[in-house]
Formats: C-alpha cells, sequence, structure tokens
C-alpha cells in the first residue's frame, strides 16, 4: 500500500465526519434565507466553537479509554470565573484570561489526580467533582451577571478580513497549540497506547500515567477556552446546570460522530472538532426548514442515540462470540 | 460450657467478618451525623423528624435500587433524571383521563420508565454500547419527548388520588406509606439478589460476563431485565415524587442522578460490579438524606450542598472505592 493509502486508512473517521460537515452545512446554507453568506457562517461558527473546544477536550479523555462528565461544568465554572475578571485595562484583561485558563487547568488537574492517582472510576469520580465545579460556579454567580471586555469579546468573535470568522482562526490556533505538540509527543503517543490496550502500553515501558494524567489536564484547559469564548458571545456569566449538562452530552455526541472510538485508542482531535460542527449543524437543519424548534432536543437526541447505536457495527465482524463481552 | 465459648466466639468473628466494612462505616457516619446534629438542635433526635426523614429517603431508596442493580452488573444508569421525569409526567398525564386513567395512571407510569430501561439494555447488552453513552442518549432521547409532549411549559396535569395516598398517606398509623412501599421493594431486591437465579446471574455478570456466558447463562437477557427494572424503579420514583408534590415537574429528577449514584456506592458497592448487599444502599440512602436535610436546616445555600456533596463521595470513594493498582 502506498503511505496516502495507510494515512486514510488511519483518519477515516476524521475524514466521516469532515465529509458529514460539509454535506450538512451545504444542506444547512442552501435553505438558510440569507444563503451563503459570512454573516451566516460567522453566527454558525461562533455557536460550533463553544462545543468544538469542549468535544476537544472530551475526545482528548476518550482517546485514553476514559471519559470525563465534568467537562460541561468546568465549561459553565470558567464562563462564570471569566465574568468577574476578564475585562478593565489590556493588562488587567490579559491576566484575567490567564488565570481563567488557569482555573481551567486546575480543574482538570483535579480530575486527573483523583482518576489517575486516586485510582477511581472516571464516571463516577467526575460526576462528582463536576458537582463541586458547579457549586463553585454557583458561588461565583448566584445569579446571571458580570461583564468581559467588549472589545477583545468583539474581535473574537467577529471576522478577519471581513470574511473567516475570528473564532474559527482561533480554534485553529489552539489546534496548532495544543493538540497537534500533543498527538506527536511521546505523551500523546502513550496516551493512544493506553486507550488501545493498556496492557501491552504498560509492557512496552510507556509512560501511560502521565499520558493519561496530561490528558485529563489539558481536557481541563480547553474547556476553560471552551468557557472563555461562551463568555466573549453572552457577555455574562450564568452557572446553568442544564446547560453544562447539555454541553457534557453534546462532547461525548460530538465525539461518537467525529469518529474516536468509545474504547479509546483511535479518532482524533479534529475528528471531534468536526463531530461537533457536524452536531451543531444538524441540530440547526430543522430552523432551517422550519419545524418547531420544541423539535430539537429530540431530534438531537436521536442522533446521538443513532450514531453510538452505527458505532456497534464492528460486532458483525466479531469472529469469536466471547470478543462481545470484553 | 467448654465447647460453647469457641463456638459463640467463632459465631462472632463470622459475624463481624461477614459485616462490610464499607456498610458499617456508613451506619457509624450516619450515628455520627445525629449525634453531632443533635448538639445543634434537639429535635434532630425527635422520631417525627427521623420519621420524616425516612419518608423523604424512600423517593430516593426506591431510586437507588434500581441503580443498584445496574451497578451490581458493572454498568451504570445515568438516564435516571428523565425515567424519574417521564414516570411522573406520563402517569399525571393517563390521570387526567377519567376513571380508567385514575386506575390505570401507576402502572402507566412505570411501564414507561420501564420502556426506556429496556432501550437500554438492548443497547448495553445486544449492540455493546458502553452503559454510560447509551444511557446518556435515551435520558437525552426522553427529555426530547417530554418537550415536545408539555410544549415546553411545566405540565397542568395533577397526581391521581391513589399516586397521592401512595406517596404521603399513612395506612398504617404513624408509619408513612412512602416508607412501606420502600421497605416492600427493598424486602423484593433482597429475596431477588439473594434467593433467586437472576440475582445470582447478577452477581456473576458484575464479575466476570464471560465466565457467566460460559456457565451457559443467557447473560444479555439478565442484562436487558436488569436496564428494565432500573427503569422501571427510577419511574415509579416519579411517580411517588408527583404523588408527594401533587403534580409532576420538568426538572423533577434531576436531583436524583448523583445521590442515587452516591448511596449505592457509599452503601459500600463495587463501581466495578458484583458485589454488594442491600444494607449498604439502605444505609447510603439515609446518610445522603440526612446529609442533605443537615445542610439544608443548617441554611448551607445551594453552592456549598453541591460542593460538599461532591467532595463527600470523592472522599468515601478515596476511602474504599479504588481501583486495583498496575501489576508491577
Amino acid at each position: 500500500m502506498k503511505d496516502w493509502r495507510y494515512w486514510v486508512a488511519r483518519q477515516r473517521g476524521t475524514l466521516l465526519a469532515a465529509g458529514i460537515f460539509v454535506a450538512m452545512f451545504i444542506l444547512y446554507a442552501s435553505r438558510h434565507p440569507a444563503g451563503f453568506s459570512a454573516n451566516v457562517v460567522q453566527t454558525a461558527a461562533n455557536k460550533g466553537v463553544l462545543l468544538a473546544f469542549v468535544a476537544m477536550a472530551q475526545a482528548l479523555v476518550v482517546i485514553t479509554s476514559g471519559i470525563d462528565l465534568s467537562v460541561g461544568m468546568i465549561f459553565i465554572l470558567t464562563n462564570c470565573l471569566a465574568s468577574w475578571i476578564a475585562f478593565g485595562s489590556v493588562m488587567q484583561t490579559a491576566l484575567g484570561v490567564a488565570a481563567v485558563l488557569l482555573a481551567g487547568l486546575a480543574c482538570g488537574t483535579i480530575n486527573g489526580l483523583i482518576v489517575i492517582y486516586g485510582r477511581l472510576q472516571p464516571i463516577v469520580a467526575t460526576i462528582a467533582s463536576g458537582a463541586v465545579f458547579f457549586g463553585i460556579a454557583l458561588a461565583l454567580r448566584p445569579q446571571p451577571g458580570g461583564q468581559v471586555n467588549p472589545d477583545l469579546a468583539d474581535a473574537l468573535t467577529g471576522r478577519v478580513f471581513g470574511v473567516v470568522p475570528a473564532s474559527i482562526l482561533v480554534l485553529l490556533a489552539v489546534v496548532l497549540a495544543v493538540w497537534v505538540p500533543f498527538s506527536r509527543s511521546l505523551t500523546g503517543r502513550a496516551a493512544y497506547a493506553a486507550g488501545s490496550s493498556e496492557i501491552a502500553a504498560y509492557m512496552s515501558g510507556l509512560p501511560i500515567q502521565r499520558a493519561k494524567f496530561v490528558a485529563y489536564m489539558l481536557a481541563g484547559l480547553l474547556s476553560a477556552i471552551g468557557g472563555l469564548f461562551l463568555t466573549f458571545f453572552t457577555y455574562t456569566g450564568e452557572a446553568a446546570f442544564a446547560s453544562g449538562n447539555t454541553y457534557t452530552l453534546y462532547s461525548i455526541a460530538a465525539v461518537v460522530l467525529g469518529g474516536v472510538s468509545l474504547y479509546g485508542g483511535s479518532g482524533s482531535a479534529i475528528g471531534a472538532i468536526f463531530g461537533a460542527l457536524a452536531f451543531r449543524t444538524i441540530g440547526d437543519l430543522l430552523f432551517v426548514f422550519d419545524f418547531d424548534p420544541l423539535w430539537q432536543p429530540l431530534f438531537q437526541g436521536m442522533v446521538l442515540l443513532l450514531a453510538v447505536s452505527l458505532s456497534s457495527i464492528g460486532l458483525l465482524q466479531v469472529r469469536n462470540r466471547l470478543e462481545w463481552f470484553g | 460450657m467448654t465447647d460453647t465459648t469457641p463456638v459463640s466466639s467463632r459465631g462472632l468473628g463470622r459475624l463481624l467478618a461477614a459485616v462490610d466494612p464499607a456498610v458499617a462505616t456508613s451506619f457509624v457516619c450516619i450515628l455520627g451525623l445525629l449525634l453531632v446534629s443533635s448538639f445543634y438542635s434537639a429535635n434532630f433526635l425527635s422520631p417525627e423528624y427521623l420519621l420524616q426523614q425516612l419518608k423523604v429517603a424512600s423517593f430516593l431508596g426506591i431510586i437507588a435500587t434500581g441503580m443498584m442493580l445496574v451497578i451490581l452488573l458493572g454498568q451504570i444508569d445515568l438516564s435516571v433524571p428523565w425515567s424519574v421525569a417521564v414516570g411522573g409526567m406520563m402517569s399525571c398525564a393517563l390521570a387526567a383521563h377519567g376513571t380508567a386513567g385514575q386506575v390505570f395512571a401507576i402502572p402507566f407510569g412505570v411501564l414507561c420508565g420501564a420502556l426506556i430501561g429496556a432501550v437500554n439494555g438492548v443497547g448495553v447488552a445486544y449492540l455493546r454500547i458502553p452503559s454510560m453513552i447509551v444511557t446518556l442518549a435515551t435520558n437525552a432521547v426522553a427529555q426530547g419527548l417530554m418537550v415536545v409532549y408539555t410544549g415546553g411549559f411545566s405540565p397542568q396535569d395533577s397526581a391521581s388520588a391513589a399516586m397521592r395516598y401512595l406517596a404521603t398517606g399513612f395506612l398504617i398509623r404513624g408509619l408513612p406509606n412512602a416508607v412501606v412501599v420502600w421497605a416492600l421493594i427493598g424486602a423484593a431486591a433482597v429475596f431477588a439478589l439473594t434467593r433467586t437465579v437472576l440475582g445470582r446471574v447478577v452477581y456473576g455478570i458484575g464479575n466476570r460476563e464471560r465466565a457467566a456466558y460460559l456457565s451457559g447463562i443467557d447473560t444479555r437477557r439478565t442484562v436487558m431485565i436488569a436496564f428494565a427494572i432500573s427503569g422501571a424503579l427510577g419511574a415509579f420514583g416519579g411517580v411517588l415524587l408527583a404523588g408527594y408534590a401533587s403534580k409532576a415537574a420538568q426538572s423533577m429528577g434531576d436531583a436524583y442522578l448523583l445521590p442515587a449514584i452516591a448511596a449505592v456506592v457509599l452503601g459500600g458497592t463495587s463501581i466495578l460490579g458484583g458485589k454488594g448487599s442491600y444494607l449498604g444502599t439502605v444505609a447510603g440512602v439515609i446518610l445522603i438524606t440526612l446529609l442533605q436535610s443537615i445542610l439544608s436546616v443548617l441554611q448551607i445555600p445551594e453552592f456549598g450542598r453541591q460542593i460538599i456533596y461532591g467532595a463527600v463521595i470523592i472522599a468515601m470513594l478515596l476511602l474504599y472505592g479504588r481501583g486495583a493498582k498496575q501489576r508491577q
């Protein structure tokens, strides 16, 4: 086989997700009353990018065959925190943004500590830590409110050169600054190996503990970037329990659509980004086809259920029935 | 005389060995909580207060029973919030349709929950999707269905008389019906887990599904039944909650997911499955309910309660819920 065929085989999930997104977006834009204009793209990008950051966070952890059910709550917590500190002069805003990112990193570190070094089941541990994060968010913002540096917010949610949405550029920058170095490092390879076969990775002397720990840490950081963007988008902080849960749920949907295996070891954060954008676009399709918005939660739930059911198609290829039982 | 002493001491030793340290810790924590709070106010030790707590605990207890069954399999049911809400809403909805509706309100609500559970079961057992994912997805679908059904507003139907009687009435003087219902469900759960094939198979699957399968058991059917029961019990909890508040609400189940998992885990049931006793779950349910009640009596605000909740669960898990260390 030629090199590019290996590459295609490995990136199949990501390419499929990108394909679904492009198809859905063309359908969406063609039905949209304003057509394929810079405005439509900007609005869609801003909505999609919020989920894309959280989905990236989830993807990092899922690759190591873990799960982080607190990403939505870190997203909400950092949103509330940003509405307190990310404004004022240029210096104050910069410090505020840095503090918000550090807070996200700290949340991720706590998750990593209790899951990896505390050896707790990630599902229960991150639900519980999510409750703590939500409690802190509620303490910060009992009522919705606060503010954010309007210049920065407008710049990052606006357009560059009048056409390209700035949020997409930030997303690209984050991919280049976080995902690319991570996936090419020893730690990143160990994260894939740990998800694929932990015993084999351990026997090969890979630093699996560190890899998983870093995955949870970066998940916190990426959720915080998402939370920061939510603040730029809404200009306020709000400790909304339902919204945090929704983002956690949708992050899993995006990861599944993005071709990241729920058992770990395959897929990429880029796939998860396309999964997030596709999931958002599918949800918005209902609007351009003039359905009642009431149907949206049901529709998105069905898409998620269908996507996870399709992921079980590999069962048909199993030769030995015992492999069903892991 | 000479040979009775060793026998009784051996019996005592066996009894001590049979008591799970986690269950014992939970009961000690319950006593500790009551003792500490009694310094704050003597009312915490009054029979009225304790009975009231037991009544509140019974809703969580019923929901946690289903959760325990699923956790014993080594799975988890994250569809509890909307199983509860569907149970409450659907039973209230049917109760609005005349006498027949009143009669069938409770079974209908429970049946809807069982359906949600069955979908979970098919996903987990036959499609082999991780339970966490498929239950999250059915939770989203159930929520979507209810949003469409109610039009996004709080439903106006009120609970039937039977639901209210079950949740708030007194069949026996002084003993709330909800507690009796929990006791009956608990007794059935204990019987099923310790004396029936289904129960033993549940423990077997939780330990190693492969081994259970090779022993000639239809493990997939058992997993599916367990999820259906969990959904049904969640919905029944919702039916009782709707009876308690005399109507159903959109977010009535949100407050039950974490407490249900916490109660089961604090009661010493292994989150990895295969190990745990119903007595532990009872202890966990009472512990969580007391903790909630005391935090609200002390007027700790909502954010503080969330933080304490999460922290207590993590701390308890770190004490005895840890996984095995990587082989060195």
